[in-house]
């Protein structure tokens, strides 16, 4: 037999293939790319990380100054980036798991109002929800002049000021001193971010506690248990296995989608990456940076839900 | 009616309470909304009278003055009817798509012809027509044309890169993971950067790319890892048995994946592949940010640099809004169709 009809030769001849036409793409980007650079005299390097950044950021969990460097000013879009995330996470989780228990509710009105939430929410681009909760924010909330406070939470043009144990939120001038103030760009992102995921997440649960057989919940009925505590205790907690994985992915969606704030105005990683590439012309590193980012932070969460998983499967023998 | 009643909103005193005070919430809450939306909004394109009404009213008459901006973005406005019938056209094919007798070869060489009509209607330089370069374009035909080519587009590449993934052989595998990987990692906003920012430079010096053409390339990347995910479920799910047998036939590789393995694969993920066509046809919204004027866009574009319209963007947006849900809604049904159809097949 001749070898080229040999199965494994022929194998290694197509990787081998594969793997020098791959390479020969990469070599071709890269020789174009830097003569374009040349001819256009852009520089390239990550030195400018150390330079002067020169642009101020409305908002940054670390102090930050305009005359700090780009490399705080990165770190700063990344706290940011973190900050709406992390919040995110939590708020959208409550408001989805309430959403998709709500479908079992034997109230019709409540089955009817959760199901209308995630059709509605669901079927609307994620940008356009942004850009109308930005602009209710901004345009349809009362001044900070005319506001009154509800439970001393105050919603105006200024953002959201909630009371933080005991530390009121009272009008000062022109703004909101004291208890916990975020920004109307925070509010509106984290507004989106929470209402649109949480639709996902709903459909997600009621998939979770629909995958657990029936039995299970007769049995818990049987024993005498409440409809409630057959949900907390015996549903939830198994319907869990199927919903951890899924679940992951919407994390890390919301992560993702929170790179939309570019078009709020919120300073997270992508629009301070976006200002600095139009200050710097150094699209080839930022593009670089805001994608080192995104893949640091999906592969560790996978990795944590990954060791989550494996706790939380069923053991067999 | 009166045991319907008992049985759904009033079987215990807790629901009882709940039906009353959610019922009560749920009518004033409705009543605003009727009378923002309807009773007292405006309805015809008069500023002065969307002005008086300013607070107590809607005034859905900046839609009756911009929907030819807000539909057809930038296009020479005698010229619109071309758009229009390029849409209609690109709508009734996928409407065909989704009637399953229509599911035959020929559907193939369909949309391939309908594409290039689509072309032409919309770029004119023939026939007769005028030229429209592709940066007048905009507003729904882009987002349907970006939505479909995208999913289209997507399509060979995501098949390519499932069988890569299921492959045997080391080095394909790894290159196929490493690139779904990446790409399902990082948001589509970064890609479309890069097509609006790096695209250029890595292209041989001198040639320049269209920026629709850029896009639509990012879009088909991006969609196509996805897609691939999709695809390898499907594969995933077709037992063993299947291969053996195929192999044993003394089928070569590609005969096998042809004729015995993607169909039976593909027809199990027809919903999944319905819902990547919704995400994209969202994801579509995005490319307003590297400035390109689709439906998101064309809005930005027909209010933002009139004063008078200005302070009803809300209603724009509403109206944009309805658009998108219409389109997601209506396709997601198709796919819960589907799905009850595959799973029917599934029994017998």
């Amino acid at each position: 037999m001749a070898f080229w009809r040999n199965q494994k030769t022929r194998g290694w001849l197509y990787q081998l293939a594969a793997l020098l036409l791959v390479a020969a793409c990469i070599v071709w980007l890269a020789d174009n790319t830097l003569e374009n650079m040349r001819n256009r005299g852009i520089q390239s390097g990550f030195d400018f990380l150390s330079q002067p950044a020169g642009f101020a950021i409305s908002e940054s969990l670390f102090g930050y100054e305009s005359t700090d460097t780009y490399w705080r000013a990165f770190l700063a879009g990344l706290g940011n980036t973190l900050k709406v995330a992390v919040v995110g996470i939590i708020l959208t989780t409550i408001l989805g798991v309430l959403l998709g228990v709500g479908r079992f509710s034997h109230n019709i009105l409540i089955r009817g109002l959760c199901l209308t939430y995630v059709e509605v929410f669901r079927n609307v681009p994620l940008l356009l929800q942004l850009l109308m909760w930005y602009l209710v924010c901004v345009e349809w909330l009362p001044n900070v002049r005319e506001a009154e406070p509800f439970l001393g939470i105050y919603l105006t043009k200024a953002g959201l000021a909630l009371p933080w144990f005991g530390d009121m939120p009272v009008k000062a001038g022109f703004g909101i001193k004291g208890g916990v103030n975020l920004s109307p760009e925070f509010f509106a992102l984290l507004l989106g971010l929470t209402i649109y995921t949480a639709s996902y997440i709903a459909e997600i649960v009621r998939s979770g506690i629909a995958s657990v057989p029936r039995g299970q919940r007769e049995a818990a009925l049987a024993l005498g248990l409440s409809r409630g505590q057959t949900m907390r205790l015996i549903q939830l907690p198994q319907a869990l296995r199927v919903i951890i994985p899924p679940l992951t992915n919407q994390y890390l969606n919301l992560t993702k989608n929170s790179s939309l704030a570019v078009a709020v105005g919120y300073p997270e990683l992508v629009s301070i990456a976006n200002t600095s590439l139009n200050q710097t012309g150094r699209a080839v590193e930022c593009i670089a940076v805001i994608m080192a980012v995104y893949l640091t932070l999906s592969l560790l969460t996978s990795a944590f839900m990954g060791w989550y998983n494996r706790r939380s499967a069923i053991k067999e023998r | 009616m009166v045991t319907w009643l008992r049985a759904n909103l009033f079987n215990n005193v807790f629901n009882s309470a709940i039906t009353v005070l959610l019922g009560t919430l749920l009518l004033y809450v409705l009543s605003q909304v009727w009378g923002w939306g309807i009773s007292h909004a405006v309805w015809v394109a008069d500023a002065e009278q969307c002005n008086t009404a300013r607070g107590a009213g809607a005034c859905w008459g900046v839609v009756a003055e911009k929907y030819r901006i807000i539909i057809f973005g930038r296009y020479p406005f005698e010229a619109q009817w071309r758009p229009l019938l390029a849409t209609l056209l690109l709508m009734a094919l996928l409407l065909a798509s989704c009637v399953r007798l229509f599911w035959k070869p020929w559907l193939a060489a369909l949309w391939v012809g309908v594409l290039v009509v689509f072309f032409i209607l919309m770029h004119g330089g023939v026939l007769g027509l005028a030229t429209v370069t592709t940066d007048q374009w905009g507003g729904l035909p882009l987002t349907i044309l970006l939505a479909s080519l995208s999913v289209v587009g997507a399509f060979p590449l995501a098949v390519l890169l499932a069988l890569g993934r299921m492959s045997d052989l080391p080095v394909i595998r790894s290159l196929c993971t490493v690139y779904v990987e990446l790409i399902r990692g990082v948001p589509l906003i970064s890609v479309l950067f890069m097509a609006s920012f790096l695209f250029p430079l890595f292209m041989p010096v001198g040639t320049s790319i269209d920026v629709l053409l850029r896009v639509l390339v990012a879009m088909i990347l991006f969609a196509g890892a996805y897609l691939a995910e999709v695809i390898r479920g499907g594969l995933q799910a077709i037992p063993r048995g299947q291969y053996e047998a195929a192999a044993s036939l003394g089928l070569t590789y590609w005969q096998m994946q042809g004729k015995i393995i993607l169909p039976q694969a593909l027809a199990t993920v027809v919903p999944g592949i319905m819902n990547n066509f919704i995400s994209t046809f969202k994801d579509t919204s995005l490319v307003t940010i590297v400035s390109l004027y689709e439906l998101t866009g064309s809005l930005d574009l027909a209010v933002n640099s009139d004063p008078d319209w200005l302070p009803y963007k809300l209603e724009g947006y509403l109206f944009i809004a309805a658009i998108y849900f219409v389109f997601c809604f209506s396709l997601s049904r198709y796919s819960q169709w589907v799905e009850r159809q595959v799973s029917r097949g599934k029994v017998h």
